[in-house]
């Protein structure tokens, strides 16, 4: 009777779960519907205070109202406007995620002050996994005085993080995830999410052609390792070179913390592929690089990774079996030379190193496509009160067109894709990336 | 009796656990089947088969090393020392760094592979000692006398402080591991090319278990870690220092783990901090397998499970028609180790606990 019982309470336990599964739309929108009013009973309460200080210094004119239906976020005179950012700073993709967040310190402290306030960044790590991405959008909800996020580095994180951050009425700007799902309206996409990283399918696209077109080979075998991103790029890689007339002879995936890859390998080995192309992580793309060499089949397959691997940290990791490799990434020999004179002289001389990852001017861009939005949409009090309204702030940054960043000239689309993208593979050579190609041409 | 008094008195749960049973193994059945007779997914030769299977004893090898911490400290402790994959981590991460970088860019490595291999080993197996001893002494002999879920919850604790020390010590990013340059490539035996690292592997792995076993089995430390794991009262009552045989068992495990640590470093060729945690899992898990407390049980456990992952995605699960079945390996080694204990509840060579160890 007691395993009776046991069984029964685990059937309910399912349902309960499959109930709360079923009905995740209607209650992640009620936090949404009950956090706006909540704002805007704070919003009045705000006018209160204000009309009083009116009563004593009637000179100051009209009191600023807050008629934003998002709620407005409320910056005092002589507060810091604070940002926060959800980039990956701990664990085997670190470097990725700091090199963005210090994109983003430079930009705020290229800036200096936004409408006479400092600018302050709260730091989260967004773990480059969902559950890290959810914790991360938790903790920045929980503070409604911040304004805007730069995040999230993973596009694994970046899924659960959009649609909290989204439900919260705040935007997010993401630096570095480039799955197609994040800016699909039929997936992933939730509103208030942006991003000036480019989108995969254009990445996938360019490195098919490449492979296609200039290398010159026509089976290719590609890995992925179920991330969001991997997978995203993988897929579109395997459409775009399957469009060119090339053939895929095997689609494969392993887990991101896998350590032994010999029989995937073999696996692949056995239908013998010209590229292999593993747009995946450290430490599986090391792993990766590492054995193929030792396969028999594989001995003469180009490899190929994506920006994940286009790293020091791949180099060192895998030394000479790298030798060879093409890693494909955004451009960054950009056509200003705003990069070259001002951007990496300030990096080098605030972290004391080169830029270590390749979405730091994209992180930059994003902090400042922010920071202008901000200037342009918030009403300015005559004592130096900022009243920011959230859908305003939306609304600026998806009217975004023709923004001069690093990257190149920015315009959003109206769900979030905002990149001018370039893309470019590099072969490495005597423990070097070298540039080789890129999809602009340049 | 009728048979619906038979009906009556037959548990329905227990019949849908059968049912479960059934199904497995069935599914395992039609794929195996499917893979080998009808030729489902993609072709392999007699080569890949052999690639497999080696790759996936020698990963097992691995295992086993590893394995044994966990059961020789769970025999005298009765405690999952979560810690142990950190043992092997520090090992790792030291000697690659600390010895394996300078003796490759000397040459030393690729001049006298034996000697720096022995180098290797010594360090990695010092640093393990050291950090096991020093988790022992700190973390776990102060709780002897707490109740059974403190030490468990301080062994998780142990396992993050280590794993950020040597991530604050050597940095976060994945290192290369040093490999002689006789050691890489293939070796023809019987007509098949190996990789010659995984043979080796496999044989030195072989040893060291053969060795551990005959060191518990035939020495008077040996014994007394036998009599300290049967029962610590009576073994004081005979004059052995309970606490330094204690000691001595995590001083083992971690000989073992410092060892699998070079073999791993050999195998995969990079290192970083957070390599300890799956292997110290899969270890866990084959301990389990095997039957947690026995030695040659961690050792089969650990064989068992290296050769499930690398030959069951290729044989069972191609066989199924499922895609990425690479992915895959923990679910079918997982599901196998569920189906081993549903038969044999105390792991394959385990004996049924006593009262007193459950």
């Amino acid at each position: 009777m007691k395993r009776l019982s046991l069984l029964l309470v685990l059937l309910l336990m399912a349902a309960l779960a499959l109930v709360a599964c079923g009905g995740g739309a209607a209650t992640t929108e009620a936090p949404a519907a009950t956090t706006a009013p909540a704002e805007e009973e704070a919003a009045p309460a705000e006018e209160e205070a204000a009309p009083a200080e009116e009563e004593a210094a009637p000179a100051e004119g009209a009191a600023m109202e807050c008629t934003d239906p998002l709620g407005c976020v409320e910056v005092a005179a002589g507060d810091p406007i604070l940002l926060a950012s959800a980039l990956s700073i701990s664990g085997d993709t670190a470097d990725l995620g700091t090199d963005s967040q210090r994109g983003v310190e430079i930009a705020i402290a290229k800036r200096g002050e936004l409408l006479g306030h400092t600018v302050e960044l709260q730091k989260e790590d967004d773990g480059c996994n969902a559950e890290g991405g959810q914790t991360a959008a938790t903790k920045i909800v929980a503070n409604p005085q911040v304004v805007g996020v730069i995040g999230t580095t993973c596009s694994g994180a970046g899924v659960p993080a959009a649609a909290i951050i989204s439900d919260a009425g705040y935007v997010m700007i993401s630096p570095s995830n480039t799955s197609p799902a994040l800016t699909d309206p039929n997936q992933s996409w939730k509103v208030g999410y942006l991003r000036t990283a480019h989108n995969d399918l254009i990445q996938g696209a360019a490195v098919a052609d490449f492979v296609y077109n200039d290398l010159g080979l026509r089976t290719a075998a590609a890995i992925h390792d179920g991330d969001p991103y991997t997978e995203g790029l993988a897929k579109a890689f395997s459409d775009a070179f399957t469009a060119l007339g090339g053939e895929m002879v095997a689609f494969e995936a392993e887990a991101k913390d896998a350590t032994n890859v010999e029989p995937l390998l073999t696996t692949i080995a056995a239908s013998s592929p010209e590229f292999l192309f593993y747009p995946v992580f450290m430490p599986l793309g090391g792993l990766l690089t590492n054995t193929a060499r030792t396969i028999p089949g594989l001995e003469n397959t180009v490899l190929g990774a994506a920006d994940g691997l286009q790293s020091q940290t791949l180099l060192d990791a895998a030394g000479e079996n790298a030798e060879g490799m093409y890693a494909s990434g955004p451009n960054l020999e950009f056509s200003n030379s705003m990069y070259q004179d001002e951007f990496v002289p300030m990096y080098t001389e605030m972290f004391g190193e080169a830029p270590i990852n390749v979405f730091h001017a994209h992180a930059y861009d994003a902090a400042n496509m922010l920071m202008d939005a901000i200037a342009t949409v918030a009403q300015q009090g005559a004592d130096g009160t900022l009243l920011i309204g959230r859908q305003a702030l939306r609304d600026a940054l998806y009217a975004t067109s023709g923004y001069a960043g690093i990257t190149g000239t920015l315009t959003c689309s109206e769900y979030g894709d905002c990149a001018d993208p370039n893309i470019a593979v590099k072969k490495v050579e005597n423990g070097e990336f070298v540039q080789v190609w890129s999809s602009k041409g340049e | 009796m009728t048979l619906s008094q038979r009906l009556k008195e037959t548990d329905w749960i227990d019949v849908i656990l059968w049912l479960f049973r059934a199904v497995i193994i069935i599914l395992i059945v039609v794929g195996i089947v499917r893979k080998l007779f009808f030729g489902a997914g993609v072709a392999y030769s007699t080569k890949d088969w052999l690639d497999f299977i080696t790759s996936g004893l020698s990963q097992g090898g691995l295992y086993a090393l590893i394995a044994l911490g966990y059961t020789m400290v769970y025999g005298v402790l009765f405690m999952i020392n979560f810690a142990h994959g950190e043992f092997f981590m520090s090992g790792a991460m030291t000697s690659a760094i600390l010895v394996g970088a300078t003796l490759d860019s000397t040459g030393f490595l690729d001049s006298q592979p034996l000697i720096s291999i022995i180098l290797l080993i010594f360090v990695s197996v010092l640093t393990s000692m050291v950090v096991a001893l020093l988790t022992e002494r700190i973390a776990y002999r102060p709780l002897r006398r707490a109740p059974r879920l403190v030490p468990l919850i301080t062994a998780i604790g142990a396992s993050f402080f280590w794993q950020n020390l040597f991530r604050g010590f050597f940095g976060s990013a994945v290192k290369p591991y040093p490999v002689p340059e006789s050691l890489e490539g293939r070796v023809n035996i019987m007509g098949f090319d190996f990789l010659k690292v995984r043979i080796v592997v496999l044989i030195a792995s072989i040893i060291a278990l053969i060795a551990l076993y005959l060191f518990v089995q035939k020495t008077r430390t040996g014994k007394a870690i036998r009599a300290v794991a049967e029962d610590k009262d009576v073994a004081t009552l005979m004059g052995i220092d309970v606490d330094r045989t204690i000691a001595i068992t995590f001083a083992v495990g971690a000989f073992m783990a410092g060892i699998a640590a070079v073999l791993w470093g050999m195998t995969f060729k990079q290192v970083n901090f957070t390599m300890g945690f799956v292997p110290g899992i899969k270890a866990f898990t084959a301990a389990v397998l095997g039957g947690i407390g026995s030695i040659p049980g961690a050792a089969l456990g650990g064989f068992f499970l290296g050769l499930i992952e690398a030959v069951g995605p290729p044989l069972i699960l191609e066989g199924l028609n499922l895609p990425g079945v690479h992915q895959l390996k923990d679910v079918i080694a997982f599901t196998l180790l569920v189906l081993v204990l549903i038969f044999r509840p105390q792991g394959i060579l385990g004996e049924k606990m006593a009262e007193k160890k459950a």
